[in-house]
């Protein structure tokens, strides 16, 4: 039959252009001949198209560097295959994708659909590379690499694919890029002027489609959607909400929920990153500025314990817009909400100038001089024991160092962070990190979620939670209030009581964890407020030894941090020596702090707040310092698995505000006990004697002990209380988010 | 139960969908819209149930499919809620199979607007498809549904107001050898007595006839209009294929 097949060939070739093509056979070189028969005789025939190319000499290649860093992982040496990308042999792993298999060679393969942390669709076709003894150019993304393929990139069959796909595409796309938000980090601009043609050939009407309410946060331009599907994968994949769809069919195709629904997911504002063109944008930048205007400056998200990795746009002034960076220890390449449209809560409700509150209860502006003049004056004529220092959800190591300091100078050494509670364990580094590290969750296989919700608490953590659920099945068993939780789990019970069960092994969850390879057991950091928080944390530590949480290779025993100070904070000591300090307070120094109970505050103390935001404390405050948020100042920040990470200023300075740590090394000076630091490096030094691990910047810091091993054990009776929701409304947590409007909308139309 | 201002706003955008429906440039699918407009009889809070014999039979489809593979039974499934409601999905009926299927509502939408004989919208008791691709629009489909469209009184995807009839439009049945042709829906009798015939070889007197034998309730015969000619075969009987067909001289077939 192959025989057959091919005297067939060769005979049809023979009868249907007699010489040339034969002559042209015989001799490559001599193209000019069918040049003049056919206009591009190699495009019309793959076969011919080769057999015209085979016999160049394989020239010397320069060996190329793999696109954005691509690597590869063999877990099985045996399993590598190799490859020839445009002639240059690579080796791959078995089941990888000739698109990736591409990016190893160095060749970066144009895409739209293609999204590496998503499902593959395969259906942009704008990846089409030529496969030698295919007969079709082939869709990269969706082909398996076999062993010994040859592909080819940069062939005129590729190009013209390319080119054809391009055309398709941009039929129906409408040329508004002057005034569309995505213009200048579009890819379908970026790929139509290096792969598309110059002129299209459509000449009919172009479609337009109805745009889709998708909320507060994404605005969408349905009529340049290009029907990649990112955005529908995204929703189900990763966002882990079932909204969006692909609805109707050929031209009439359209993204869209068919019921009006708001996308009410917290990582929505991803699909705008995702979307190769600009249908879905965002809309509070909507139109603000075009994006080569702006200066990124790579930062910290603060809104939670997570630390993010953002780059914050801005423009003057002005931050005005934050997108993230990649981090695939941390946040990958995704963000919360909260962290990407929180930012214009950082022009609302600014501190400018030093206040003092005159005695008919109205704020007066005042120099520093004489702000830093009355504070220290009141510090010297309380007693040592009634000074309390309070730092706030948004702190840095530096400014919490330098208050500290201040205070033990002072004699005191009532200062703590919010969050970490009135008798906080910060002996023990493993006792309030995440110590299986948030990319580490992925290779547990089940998961014990005691009083917490990271849905809310922290978005990208439940992100990896969510992601190891859909990968391999991992059990989840949640104990706490009842809540919407994104992927499959046992609500075991509400509160302690269940959790006393799992300790005693009486509870039909207990034979998971026990068979557990890696369990995995996230504690809320909510719990840390809880007044049974000693036999609460003893009850896990129970739980931990029986399902062996804790070995040498595996440390599955986290805690679940809220705010971004908190573990910093640990770290640098901030416990206060007693536990009901804030009532015998007769100065109390907030330092950012909002969520302390000021009605417990005694009516006769002098609270100074120290801050940037006009939020819930000033209402209290005697004196207020102004101080710089984290978009104005450096600073470094620790997260919940133990990374320290660092802020930096990515605008000026908002009035007459000082960074924190400034202001209480300036006022050390007023009152005569000066710090002995004038430089940010001379603070680092200091830090350097109490929390070493705070200054080695992106690297995660594991603690060295487990709690298990050395913990007593407590035999405590407990009452049964339910635990409560530590976060209740995750678009407001913090200063900064209650002043934006952004997130107030948010609260408004999506949490119902 | 409707707040005035709502009322007002779902009756301006069920206008600007006539409207929509109505311009001659609007391409025309299946059902318009791929989105969903709230109406009193279409929405999300309205009730929708599977009959009781319809469940058994949804179950009876079920069981066709792997139990993990529940979602391969939406197409089936939204056929059978279909012929229930009279020839058309309402959004609730869509979240019905859903929830039988155990998948999100939008997957269920998904492939209820891909496929244009899924209606989204009511349809007629008899719902008139006219054939309009090329082999029956060159034997005179156009004629046909305007024939049809003239008797009727309506517009295309329009619901005569008796209730009774409807035309739509789709693509090629299949059909051409006897072009022009038109498919009757029947929903009258519910998801029982539910038929979907094809009626071929049809001219525009012949489809008001046939319209108008459904209207008294007759059974039209189903087939080719065409007295002359029997099913697919040409008029007036074979003229090919006479005799038993001579093996082919080229191979000795024997011998393979
Ligand atoms: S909206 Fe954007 S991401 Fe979604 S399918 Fe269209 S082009 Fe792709
Ligand atoms: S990237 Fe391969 S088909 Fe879209
Ligand atoms: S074209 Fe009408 S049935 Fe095929």
């Amino acid at each position: 039959m192959g025989l057959g097949l091919l005297a067939l060939r060769a005979s049809r070739s023979l009868a249907l252009n007699r010489l040339p093509r034969a002559f042209a056979y015989q001799n490559p070189s001599n193209n000019a001949i069918i040049r003049g028969i056919v206009s591009t005789p190699e495009l019309q025939n793959p076969e011919a198209a080769a057999a015209v190319q085979q016999p160049e000499p394989a020239p010397e290649l320069p060996p190329r560097k793999p696109v954005a860093g691509a690597r590869v992982h063999f877990t099985n040496p045996d399993d590598a295959i190799e490859v020839f990308v445009d002639g240059y042999p690579v080796k791959v792993p078995k089941g990888m994708t000739v698109l990736q298999a591409c990016e190893i060679a160095g060749v970066d393969i144009p895409r739209f659909c293609y999204h590496s942390r998503l499902s593959v669709a395969g259906n942009c076709r704008m990846c089409l590379v030529e496969v030698e003894k295919s007969p079709k150019p082939v869709a990269s993304c969706a082909m398996p690499a076999l062993p010994g393929m040859k592909i080819k990139t940069d062939t005129p069959i590729a190009k013209k694919a390319r080119e054809g796909v391009m055309e398709f595409l941009l039929m129906n796309h409408p040329l508004d890029c002057p005034i569309c938000d995505q213009g200048g980090e579009c890819d379908l601009q970026d790929q139509s002027m290096a792969f598309g043609s110059d002129r299209g050939r459509f000449t009919e009407m172009k479609r337009s489609v109805v745009d889709k309410n998708l909320g507060p946060l994404v605005k969408t331009v349905m009529t340049r959607c290009i029907q990649c599907t990112r955005c529908v994968r995204f929703a189900t994949e990763v966002a882990g909400v079932q909204d969006l769809g692909i609805l109707g069919r050929g031209s009439g195709e359209e993204i869209g929920t068919y019921v009006e629904k708001l996308m009410t997911s917290e990582l929505s504002g991803n699909v705008i990153d995702i979307c190769p063109v600009g249908a879905l944008t965002s809309k509070p930048f909507a139109f603000k500025a075009r994006n080569w205007e702006l200066k990124g400056t790579e930062s910290i998200d603060v809104t939670d314990a997570v630390g993010s990795n953002i780059r914050i746009d801005s423009r003057g002034p002005e931050v005005l817009r934050i997108t993230p960076r990649l981090n695939e220890d941390i946040n990958e390449e995704w963000i919360s909400d909260k962290t990407r449209f929180f930012y214009d809560g950082l022009k609302r409700q600014r501190l400018n100038d030093p206040m003092i509150r005159g005695p008919d209860g109205r704020f007066k502006a005042v120099t520093w001089r004489d702000a830093l003049a009355v504070v220290a004056e009141v510090l010297h004529q309380v007693k040592a024991e009634e000074i309390v220092g309070v730092a706030g959800k948004l702190s840095d190591a530096e400014s919490m160092m330098a208050l500290k300091d201040l205070l033990n100078k002072m004699g005191s050494n009532n200062i703590w962070c919010e969050g970490n509670g009135s008798d906080p364990q910060a002996d023990l580094r493993s006792g309030f990190l995440l110590n299986s590290s948030i990319a580490g969750l992925e290779k547990a296989d089940v998961f014990l979620l005691v009083g917490t919700q990271p849905r809310v608490e922290a978005a990208m953590v439940n992100a990896r939670i969510r992601k190891t659920v859909r990968a391999t099945q991992a059990k989840v068993g949640y104990i706490g209030p009842p809540t919407d939780i994104n992927y499959d789990h046992q609500h075991l019970g509400t509160g302690t009581q269940t959790l006393l069960e799992i300790a005693e092994g009486r509870h039909p969850f207990c034979s998971a964890l026990l068979h557990a390879k890696n369990p995995a057991i996230i504690v809320g950091a909510g719990l840390f407020e809880h007044k049974d928080k000693d036999a609460m944390f003893s009850a896990v530590e129970t739980i931990a030894k029986l399902g062996k949480v804790v070995r040498p290779d595996w440390n599955g025993l986290n805690v679940l941090l809220l705010n971004a100070a908190q573990s910093a904070a640990l770290d640098l000591g901030l416990v206060p020596e007693s536990g009901n300090s804030v009532e015998s307070a007769k100065f109390l120094y907030l330092m950012g702090a909002d969520d302390v109970d000021l009605d417990k505050v005694a009516s006769d103390a002098f609270v100074v707040y120290q801050g940037h935001h006009g939020d819930r404390s000033v209402y209290r405050a005697n004196v207020i310092l102004p101080a710089s948020a984290f978009s104005e100042k450096e600073g470094t920040y620790e997260n919940t698995e133990g990374c320290s990470q660092e802020t930096l200023p990515a605008v000026p300075i908002v009035g007459d505000a000082r960074d924190d740590w400034k202001i209480i090394r300036a006022l050390s000076e007023v009152a005569g006990i000066r710090l002995p630091y004038d430089t940010l490096g001379a603070v680092r030094t200091r830090i350097r004697t109490v929390a070493p691990n705070l200054l080695h910047l992106d690297e995660r810091e594991p603690s060295a002990i487990s709690s298990v091993a050395v913990k007593p054990q407590f035999s405590q009776k407990v009452s049964i209380a339910p635990f409560g929701a530590a976060v209740e409304n995750f678009y407001m947590t913090d200063s900064i988010t209650r002043a934006s409007k952004i997130m107030a909308q948010c609260t408004a139309q999506l949490l119902k | 139960m409707f707040a005035p201002a709502a009322r007002l706003a779902s009756k301006r955008l069920l206008e600007i969908r006539q409207l929509f429906r109505q311009s001659p440039q609007a391409r025309s699918f299946s059902t318009a819209l791929n989105y969903h407009i709230d109406s009193p009889d279409n929405n999300p809070d309205a009730p929708w149930e599977f009959s009781d014999v319809n469940k058994e039979k949804a179950k009876e489809i079920l069981s066709h499919y792997p139990s993990n593979y529940k979602q391969s039974a939406v197409i089936p499934l939204l056929d059978l809620a279909q012929q229930q409601h009279g020839g058309w999905l309402p959004v609730s009926a869509m979240n019905a199979v859903a929830k039988v299927i155990e998948v999100a509502p939008i997957r269920v939408y998904e492939v209820a607007t891909f496929y244009s004989m899924f209606n989204r919208t009511k349809v007629g008791k008899y719902h008139l498809l006219v054939c309009g691709t090329t082999p029956c629009m060159i034997r005179g489909s156009r004629e046909i549904e305007e024939a049809l469209l003239n008797y009727l009184g309506v517009k295309r995807n329009e619901v005569t107001k008796d209730g009774m009839f409807s035309v739509g439009e789709m693509e090629c049945m299949g059909c051409c050898v006897n072009a022009p042709m038109i498919t009757v829906a029947d929903y009258t009798k519910g998801s029982e007595g539910y038929t979907y015939n094809y009626y071929e070889d049809v001219t525009p007197k012949r489809v008001v006839e046939i319209v108008e034998m459904l209207r008294r309730g007759e059974k039209p015969p189903v087939g080719t209009q065409n007295p002359q000619r029997i099913r697919c075969g040409p008029e007036g009987g074979n003229t090919t294929l006479l005799s038993e067909p001579k093996p082919p001289p080229c191979r000795d077939l024997d011998a393979c």
